[in-house]
């Protein structure tokens, strides 16, 4: 092999090794974080893991939100209409969070069959996730003569 | 042909791949649905009102005028943010909305419009949804134009703004509807 | 009649951008130089037409006229007037006629700055030009006109731009994207020019070159602007997300920056054209999925794409023309287009080949977490979402690495470099970069966390690099600052930019290791301590502004017990849309910033708020100016002037 050969084909080897590598840890990285979703009926049925991080939505019961005089723990209930799940939360909730609002939250089941969420995103509902926050502003819980209801 | 020559052909063979599956995706789109009832004529129905269920309609109670027809429930947030917009529209514009209550109680749909004012000139009582079915709807609030032959010329998804008002208007208007002189 | 003309000046502009496309190519393949002299009057028509045309909507906004159905929909006569003017883009109709109008700003440069071309080439990249105006001024026109009138009934008030919008940074944020977006359809002009006609010199790359890096600059500062904006304006403190918007711009600018190394070594060594020629096209196809394919929200959602099928059919349409066809156009032409000169394993060539694979690696790991949640969807998959892990995973490792090459780089030369003087230059500046390194780190916060001391030891490996290249420039100079200050301004340049490269990885190494927050309930009185800060809240008033109203509140930071500021972060409602929004308090340091937010009012005149303490954050858009400006910079480099005698000279 000619010198000028031999380097072509340690350049080859590296373009091919570092894409082998790329995308092993694609296919790594995809398979650890990918969160699915879970509607209230499938989590009530028992079709969502325990302790790994998913996500789920639906729409906040009316008057299940309660919230601890002392810190920022939340507790509220999601629905689909077919089903409820409690939703336990600590931290600051978006501005669009309200009783009767469609949510999506992230996080985990726990033992009991309460949900943890570590993030709660509040979107018009899990069937039209909206292409800009634009959309996601129409839908806040004020009319339109600025009264909350 | 040089392997240069074959080489030179990836990129093109791997953008073709990605997007015939970008198109056979989109194409697979359940949302496709909406347009099908367009341009036909409001399905048949036999349904009681909310305010009497004695009070039985058919599809003939929407000819005569260019309407909307506004797919809500007590358990739909949405249609509570709606809900005021419609007040207002039946109000200053003086748009006739029929309602469609749909999978519902009718104890609590009349509640509501006693509570939040009732901007329907009548509202259908889709206790099974078997209206919403023949109508396509997957979700509420829907809205349609029906025109005064009662045929369907418009579907909007999802709540009924300012914002969409606009559109609905203009898509109304051309049908020869016109808004009441305030 | 105002919105007419301008509806009428945008077919105009159609009609010219038609010519423009047809008759200087067809000129280019005859030889005929009387039709290909139509070229730039044609171009700098084009332009006219756009500027009466976008301008003719910003009169609708400026003079509220609500018959216009976009303005209605994005306007309200409450609005001040420089939000009036930037609601022009605030919607798809306007952005789009931004867009265009963007784009026939850069072909109206490109004619007037053409006079050193030859006339073929000029004629076939303003050719090439005017069909991709062709494509957008039609979707434009035919799917979206911003101009499109409510005649019977107009409303009597609009119904206001998005309160996220009425916002400095999105008065500007839109336009330096779409500069950068749609900058980069020259360097894919060229390209495909330089495919027509079989030639590929050095020439071409000058003229290329200043193109491109120019483009480059605009989206970098585009895209740093964004990150800002999302930072000060999304309320809570988060400054890239990796969301399908992020990751839209992200990946032309990764293309784009493996474009312009990859464009030097044409330029320089006469090699990687055929390579070169890919990246041009990828990265305006990039840039293309960037506009569109946001703008449409299938990134986001396959159910907005039905929800208007006419345009996301159009949309996929002129995507399919634009990337299939210059791709085919490649894989027939780009035969002839060969390399010319050869280089050793250890030459700067090698650096800049690893540079660019490990860019296009970054940029397809992104491609992929972007569109595979859509394509799963898309197939009956279910719902899921690819979150930051993922993308976090992939790309800090990608980009130590790359910063790890790029300290060799800069320090080898083309086409061969002597391992013996390579490894005595390098061989200090890596222990010492991980002795200054693990020291900074040290000093910063004792607890040493890796990938923060990893990032922190690399930023000085490169900077050490940067400083020995400089000086080894000068080296047989008698005076090293004369010789420094003679240096040209593509050098500096490149200097500048690896500058900001360091400054960001310093800014989001540090930001995102050593950052604290605190989400906490607080009634007026109560105090929180967080690092050297402590905060007290004194409670919330209610205010009123232009077109909201506010509670606002009173927060007083002390730094080591000593008075810091006083911070007012708001909770605003506009009655118009019913939205919220959180306006937080920021206080910006060049170490630090600190960070103060309403979250929502509690019982008892209590609220919930979010306190942070952000070091360095400043760093990471630091580094964006600093690269935006060395992208500027080139273009005043003399060897870019295009000289009428413009000959290859060899480097």
């Amino acid at each position: 092999m000619t010198p000028k050969r031999k380097q072509r084909l340690i350049l080859v080897l590296f373009v091919v090794f570092g894409a082998a590598i790329a995308v092993a840890l694609t296919v790594y990285a995809l398979s650890q974080n990918i969160n699915l979703f879970f509607s209230p009926q499938q989590i009530a049925n028992g079709e969502a893991p325990v302790g790994t991080r998913i996500r789920a939505g639906g729409m906040v019961v009316d008057g299940s939100v309660k919230r601890d005089p002392n810190s920022l723990k939340i507790e509220f209930a999601i629905t689909d209409y077919l089903q409820t799940v409690i939703v336990n939360y600590e931290g600051i909730l978006p501005d669009l969070f309200r009783e009767g609002q469609g949510i999506v939250a992230q996080g985990e089941m726990d033992q009991n069959g309460v949900f943890q969420a570590v993030e709660v995103l509040a979107k018009h509902d899990e069937k039209y996730m909206p292409p800009e926050v634009q959309d996601a502003l129409d839908k806040t819980g004020y009319d339109q003569e600025g009264n909350k209801q | 042909m040089s392997m240069r020559r074959v080489l030179l052909f990836i990129p093109l063979v791997i953008c073709i791949v990605l997007g015939f599956l970008f198109v056979k995706g989109l194409s697979l789109n359940p949302t496709e649905l909406p347009s099908a009832k367009i341009g036909k004529p409001f399905p048949a129905f036999s349904l009681a009102t909310i305010r009497n269920a004695n009070e039985v309609l058919t599809e003939a109670s929407l000819t005569g005028a260019v309407r909307l027809v506004n797919v809500w429930a007590t358990w739909c947030p949405t249609c509570k943010q709606e809900h005021s917009f419609l007040n207002k529209l039946a109000q200053t514009e003086g748009v006739e909305i029929i309602g469609i209550n749909y999978k519902d109680q009718r104890s609590k749909a009349s509640q509501w419009l006693k509570r939040y004012r009732d901007p329907y000139i009548f509202n259908l009582y889709d206790e099974q949804g078997s209206l919403g079915l023949d109508l396509g709807v997957y979700g509420a609030p829907e809205t349609y134009i029906v025109d005064a032959q009662a045929i369907i010329r418009y579907r909007h998804v999802g709540e009924v703004n300012a914002r969409v008002w606009v559109d609905i208007k203009a898509k109304m208007q051309a049908l020869g509807w016109s808004p009441k002189k305030s | 009649m105002i919105p007419e003309l301008g509806q009428y000046s945008l077919i105009l502009a159609m009609i010219m951008a038609a010519f423009l496309a047809v008759i200087p190519m067809v000129g280019a393949s005859k030889g005929s130089l009387f039709l290909m002299s139509f070229a730039k009057p044609l171009a700098k028509s084009l332009f006219l037409f756009m500027l009466i045309s976008i301008f003719c909507l910003a009169y609708a906004f400026a003079t509220d006229d609500f018959s216009v159905k976009y303005v209605a929909g994005n306007s309200n006569s409450a609005l001040p007037v420089y939000y009036k003017l930037s609601a022009v883009w605030g919607g798809h109709e306007g952005s789009l006629l931004l867009w265009v109008f963007i784009l026939s700003g850069w072909i109206f440069a490109v004619a007037i700055k053409s006079d050193g071309l030859p006339t073929d080439i000029m004629a076939r990249v303003l050719a090439v030009l005017g069909m991709v105006g062709v494509g957008f001024i039609s979707f434009t026109l035919i799917t979206s006109s911003p101009f499109e009138r409510l005649l019977v009934n107009t409303p009597l008030e609009g119904a206001d731009l998005n309160p996220l919008l009425q916002d400095i940074g999105l008065i500007i944020h839109p336009p330096l994207l779409y500069m950068g977006y749609v900058g980069f359809s020259v360097a894919f002009a060229f390209a495909i020019a330089a495919l027509l006609s079989g030639k590929l010199d050095v020439a071409w790359s000058r003229w290329t070159r200043p193109w491109t890096n120019l483009a480059w600059a605009f989206l970098t500062i585009g895209i740093t602007l964004g990150s800002w904006w999302a930072y000060y304006e999304l309320g809570w403190g988060g400054w890239w997300f990796w969301d399908p918007v992020e990751n839209a711009s992200f990946m032309p600018w990764l293309m784009g920056t493996a474009l312009v190394h990859s464009l030097a070594v044409t330029e320089k060594r006469g090699l990687f054209k055929s390579w070169t020629l890919l990246l041009a096209i990828f990265t305006f196809s990039l840039s293309l999925l960037g506009t569109f394919l946001v703008r449409s929200g299938v990134l986001t959602s396959v159910h907005s794409f039905a929800a208007d099928p006419e345009r996301g059919l159009f949309i996929l349409v002129l995507l399919a023309i634009t990337v299939g066809g210059s791709l085919l156009l490649y894989a027939i032409k780009a035969y002839d287009v060969k390399s010319e000169s050869n280089f050793e394993l250890l030459s700067r060539e090698t650096l800049i080949l690893i540079n660019n694979v490990v860019l296009v690696i970054i940029c397809s790991m992104v491609l992929i977490g972007t569109l595979y949640p859509l394509i799963i969807d898309a197939l009956g998959g279910g719902k899921m979402s690819v979150g930051p892990p993922y993308f976090n995973l992939l790309f800090v490792p990608f980009s130590l690495l790359l910063a790890f090459f790029m300290g060799i780089g800069i320090l080898l030369r083309w086409k061969k470099s002597s391992p013996r003087k390579l490894l005595k230059q390098l061989l200090p500046s890596f222990f010492l970069a991980i002795a200054v390194g693990i020291s900074a780190a040290y000093l910063f916060n004792q607890e040493l966390a890796f990938k923060a001391t990893l990032a922190l030891v690399l930023a000085f490996w490169v900077v050490f690099s940067l400083i020995l290249d400089a000086f080894s420039k000068v080296s047989n100079k008698a005076d090293k600052l004369v010789g420094l200050s003679k240096l040209s301004p593509s050098y500096w340049a490149m200097q500048i930019a690896h500058l900001g490269v360091v400054v960001t990885m310093v800014g989001v190494a540090l930001v995102a290791t050593y950052s604290e927050e605190r989400d906490i309930r607080m009634v007026p009185g109560d105090i929180v301590t967080l690092a050297e800060y402590s905060f007290e809240f004194q409670g919330a008033e209610k205010i009123s502004g232009p077109n909201y109203s506010a509670d606002m509140g009173t927060i007083e930071v002390l730094k080591n017990n000593q008075f810091f500021a006083t911070m007012h972060p708001e909770k605003r409602f506009y009655p118009a849309r019913g939205s919220m929004m959180t306006e937080a308090d920021i206080n910006a340091g060049l170490f630090a910033d600190v960070f103060v937010a309403l979250g929502e009012p509690l019982a008892d005149g209590a609220w919930a708020v979010r306190l942070q303490y952000k070091p360095f954050m400043r760093w990471v858009w630091f580094g964006g100016v600093l690269m935006m400006f060395a992208g500027m910079l080139t273009v005043f480099d003399r060897r870019y002037k295009i000289r009428k005698s413009a000959l290859p000279v060899t480097a």
